[in-house]
């Protein structure tokens, strides 16, 4: 694909004036770092703020009286949980409980909830989502080419957004969001993010996407040393695994359920059935045969994604993703192992091109903030 | 631009040799560290190895991605960069200098004759975009 087809976000120009690296990432043309490099940008936003465009998501609102019902027969988590203004981590499933894909869920009202998930996937679900639309009497409208998303994360994260907000950022909690204004125009204002820190994830009209990007590395005091930095996709992933977050192709797929990859949390098998529940119910009863574990390396010696895993000398499992972790300074990785192997401490071997370098299974997340 | 030093030659697979006598000196181009972005660790060979040209010796690993780097000289391993191993970052920084990676007492002492030389090597890039 020449990258003249790939899809551009409403901030690709802030990405070419900043110096971005920019590649085609599931059909999108996006910055994977900038110039001060993935270090720096995944250092930057632990410690200080990074910024993060991730327009690239898709958004849809499920509107009507039956959109509680609705949007719970097709997730695994409990929307009826849900209060205003709350957001909620949760994942289509498929018939056979593999996952279609994972989402935030929104409740504006009970009868408006809006829809976040992921770019590569977004006509996936899109078409998943009308085609299992029942007798429910509810909208559902595509608006991810209306909105822009802009994610500000990092310990300074709240007083930089403040600049530009009248809303008082210390009551929006965790997992939950306000509408408000940022920068003078319409706003959703949420405290989530994919970095393990704290930090607002922004949508708003793709027009006004430049206008608060710009005035947000102006209020983080861009181009210091102690000052925000524009970080791109390469830093989004490595702050991403040091967290212990799942990546939607890596850690979930269709034929990957979210029982083995330990969102057991966010699958309420008790609330009712949905799309997939018998099987996952079923698989939770006979227990479940692989899990998704943390690793460490203790060899000199990166694991990357698809590598072989072995324990002893027998092909165990295989590696979703692997990394060096900049903040940690380790190289860390997420594997699928057989759930009788599947313990901290447990020894593994990792096939590095040819070579079996040594790993241990440790508790995830690998990075945690202190609050 | 990338940094390209007159004195010394080039591969197309973005390595650069500088010659002393028989002995070779590699390391990689400005433009391969830049490609490569932030550079973590570099698996190197053993004093005494022996390579043909334009065989691995090696390979470089940024955050994001591995690289395997060749010998552009056919050749014995006399030295390694050993400093690497604490600061592989200087493959970024200093490409030319303190990034270098191996030293090889060449098989034949004019063997890197037949490489690009730096203006070559420009043109290349231009070509590669």
């Amino acid at each position: 694909m020449s990258t003249d087809d790939l899809k551009r976000t409403p901030l690709y120009d802030a990405h070419i004036d900043l110096g971005g690296k920019m590649v085609d990432f599931g059909g999108w043309n996006m910055p994977v770092q900038y110039t001060a490099g993935v270090i720096e940008e995944h250092m930057r936003t632990r410690t200080k703020a990074g910024l993060f465009d991730v327009s690239h998501m898709g958004e849809f609102w499920v509107e009507g009286e039956d959109a509680i019902p609705f949007v719970n027969r097709l997730t695994t988590n409990d929307v009826t949980k849900l209060v205003d203004g709350q957001a909620q981590y949760s994942a289509l499933t498929n018939e056979n409980g593999g996952v279609v894909d994972d989402l935030l869920v929104y409740r504006f009202d009970q009868d408006k909830l809006l829809l976040v998930v992921n770019a590569s996937t977004t006509e996936k679900d899109w078409d998943w989502i009308t085609s299992h639309k029942g007798s429910e009497n509810i909208t559902l409208t595509n608006v991810s080419a209306d909105y822009c998303q802009i994610a500000v994360q990092g310990p300074l994260a709240t007083i930089i957004l403040e600049k530009l907000t009248d809303t008082d950022l210390d009551e929006i909690k965790y997992y939950h969001f306000t509408v408000g204004t940022v920068d003078g125009v319409d706003a959703i204002i949420s405290r989530t993010g994919y970095t393990g820190e704290d930090g607002f994830e922004v949508y708003a009209a793709s027009d006004n996407a430049r206008k608060i990007w710009d005035d947000l590395l102006d209020a983080g005091y861009y181009g210091t040393d102690a000052g925000i930095l524009p970080a791109g996709l390469a830093a989004r992933n490595t702050l991403r695994l040091e967290a212990g977050m799942s990546l939607y192709g890596h850690e979930l797929s269709d034929e990957i359920t979210p029982l083995e990859a330990n969102l057991g949390w966010i699958t309420k098998l008790q609330k009712g059935e949905f799309i997939g529940s018998p099987k996952l119910a079923d698989q939770k009863e006979r227990g479940i045969e692989r899990h998704l574990v943390g690793f460490e390396m203790t060899d000199r010696g990166i694991a990357r994604d698809g590598f072989d895993v072995y324990v002893g000398d027998e092909k165990a499992g295989y590696v979703t993703s692997g990394s060096p972790a900049p903040y940690l300074k380790k190289n860390i990785g997420l594997a699928f192992l057989p759930v009788e192997f599947a313990n901290v401490g447990q020894e593994i071997r990792i096939d590095v091109r040819g070579k079996l370098l040594s790993a241990t299974v440790v508790p995830t997340p690998f990075y945690k903030r202190q609050k | 631009m990338a940094n390209i030093p007159e004195n010394l030659r080039y591969s197309k697979d973005h390595e650069w040799v500088g010659v002393d006598g028989d002995t070779a000196t590699l390391g990689i181009t400005d433009y391969a560290q830049s490609s490569l972005g932030d550079v973590v660790y570099i698996d190197m060979p053993r004093v005494g190895d022996k390579f043909a040209a334009h065989e691995a010796f090696g390979s470089v690993e940024s955050v994001k991605a591995v690289s395997e780097i060749f010998t552009p000289v056919a050749g014995e391993v006399t030295e390694v960069n050993d400093g690497l191993n604490d600061t592989p970052e200087k493959v970024n920084s200093d490409p030319y200098g303190a990034g270098w990676m191996i030293k090889i007492k060449m098989d034949n002492s004019g063997a890197a004759d037949a490489m690009l030389s730096a203006e070559e090597y420009e043109e290349y890039l231009s070509t590669i975009g």
